[in-house]
């Protein structure tokens, strides 16, 4: 009876951490939407979202340290709620970026329109793949897919590195509206922040599954850095 | 000093019923060492082995070695009183000699094995009191006082100096906080950790949080096997068989 009631909370713990993972790739998507569309109403829209995400985020704390006090956690288990709690904190902060995507699409709706020689779309795009197949991995506990999010990575950042260039060049040739070339780039730093969030993600779900500590660049099946 | 303990191919028996199967552990000294499992799973029945206490049963034998230090425990002509000598044991209830002062509690050991010099033996009570965290507690009342007027806490305490007092290479303890509550828990939990800079302790219980807190490695039995032997942290965390991560989870049977 006690282990059912806790089996009960380790799925509660599940089903809501997912649930919140869907509003954050939901506030992603509307952000970048708003930003497509100039459309501030859409990025009203992410601040609220942004504040149902906290809350989330309140009451999973909650649900774990309950859990962690209550029913102690052994193995498995406990890396499970260990990989939650922090999993929870990098979806808050994907909340946040959410935001500041739609603040800097916010002001840049209030500019005349800007020739942009960065693909957001494509970028939010690869964004979003990573996030949501760190959750899938999580849902399924599965290592090989969060595996593959750690390798995705890299794109993102080539991504954010070649928008950087292109828009510091793009700053030379019109210098006038160089605080709206900021604002872009601003959102591809949020955006490649989110990335590295979802490989935090996919990092805590390799620990959970498999026991393995993968972070900072040491494989799945191999010791530490150096090691 | 305490001493390593090498259990190699042990198998127990209690008339035909096979307890024990091939257990083989090697347990570091100056550490603690944890034994947990369900009950039935020969966990008691192992620490028993280590000093001859199996054999005090009728119709119970073993095959197998047990090495502590240098000393080969079942090799012929070893005398099991010398063994339980160099090997404390504490159990699971307190056991106080009810009738006896604290003091001659704690020296009964060191008269019966021939020390009667006053000096000595205040010396060895105070020492193994200040071990067992008793000292502050009773130090006005040693002579005063019976070891049944104490606490249960105190008494266990007491029942721990005891086992201290003739300097045992290795400390068994068979579940000895089951009886105790959380405050006086602590207190042994605390007192087992000081233990080890002088003495190699193995401790038997069904408190996996409490082998978690105190034990240096632990073992897992199951129907008389030792299914794991890691270091506490890797056990209680990333198990390498099923078998552990069910019984650790809640999730065995």
């Amino acid at each position: 009876m006690i282990r059912s009631r806790f089996q009960q909370g380790l799925d509660d713990l599940k089903e809501r951490l997912l649930e919140m993972g869907g509003m954050c790739e939901a506030a992603i998507e509307l952000a970048s939407e708003a930003y497509r569309t100039r459309n501030g109403r859409l990025a009203q829209q992410v601040f609220e979202r942004e504040k149902m995400i906290n809350q989330s985020q309140r009451l999973i704390d909650e649900l774990a340290v309950d859990l962690l006090a209550m029913q102690q956690p052994m193995a498995s288990d406990l890396r499970f709620v260990l990989a939650v709690v922090k999993i929870n904190s990098d979806l808050e902060r994907v909340g946040d970026l959410a935001v500041h995507v739609a603040q800097r699409s916010l002001d840049l709706s209030q500019e005349p329109e800007l020739e942009v020689p960065v693909d957001i779309g494509r970028m939010t795009t690869a964004v979003s793949a990573m996030l949501r197949r760190a959750l899938e991995s999580f849902l399924a506990a599965k290592a090989e897919v969060a595996q593959a999010v750690l390798e995705m990575d890299s794109i993102v950042d080539r991504m954010k590195d070649e928008a950087f260039v292109n828009l510091v060049a793009q700053m030379k040739s019109d210098p006038e509206r160089v605080r709206a070339y900021i604002d872009v780039l601003l959102i591809t730093r949020s955006l490649e922040r989110i990335a590295d969030h979802a490989t935090n993600i996919a990092e805590d779900v390799i620990f959970w599954v498999s026991g393995a500590d993968v972070r900072h660049n040491a494989r799945f099946g191999m010791g530490p850095e150096g090691d | 000093m305490g001493a390593g303990i090498e259990v190699k191919d042990l198998n127990a028996w209690f008339g035909k019923a096979l307890v024990l199967k091939e257990v083989n552990m090697t347990v570091n000294a100056n550490a603690v060492t944890a034994i947990i499992g369900p009950s039935g799973c020969g966990k008691s029945t192992f620490i028993r082995c280590l000093n001859r206490m199996h054999e005090t049963v009728p119709d119970a034998r073993l095959t197998g070695t047990v090495h502590i230090g240098d000393m080969d425990v079942y090799a012929p002509g070893v005398i099991p009183a010398d063994v339980r000598r160099r090997i404390g044991m504490v159990f699971q209830k307190a056991n106080p000699f009810p009738t006896m002062s604290i003091y001659d509690n704690v020296s009964a050991g060191l008269r019966l094995n021939g020390f009667t010099r006053r000096r000595e033996l205040d010396a060895a009570v105070e020492y193994s009191l200040r071990m067992a965290a008793l000292w502050d507690e009773v130090k006005d009342v040693l002579k005063k006082k019976s070891g049944a007027s104490l606490s249960g806490g105190q008494q266990q305490r007491l029942c721990i100096a005891r086992a201290l007092a003739v300097q045992p290479e290795l400390l068994l303890m068979d579940e000895p906080c089951s009886a105790l509550d959380p405050i006086s828990t602590g207190k042994i939990e605390e007192l087992i950790f000081q233990l080890k800079t002088e003495y190699t302790v193995v401790i038997v219980t069904h408190n996996m949080q409490q082998a978690a807190r105190v034990a240096d490695a632990t073992g897992f039995f199951l129907m008389g096997k030792l299914i794991e032997f890691d270091k506490t942290e890797k056990l209680f965390t990333t198990p390498t068989d099923k078998r552990t991560e069910d019984y650790i989870t809640g999730r065995f049977g």
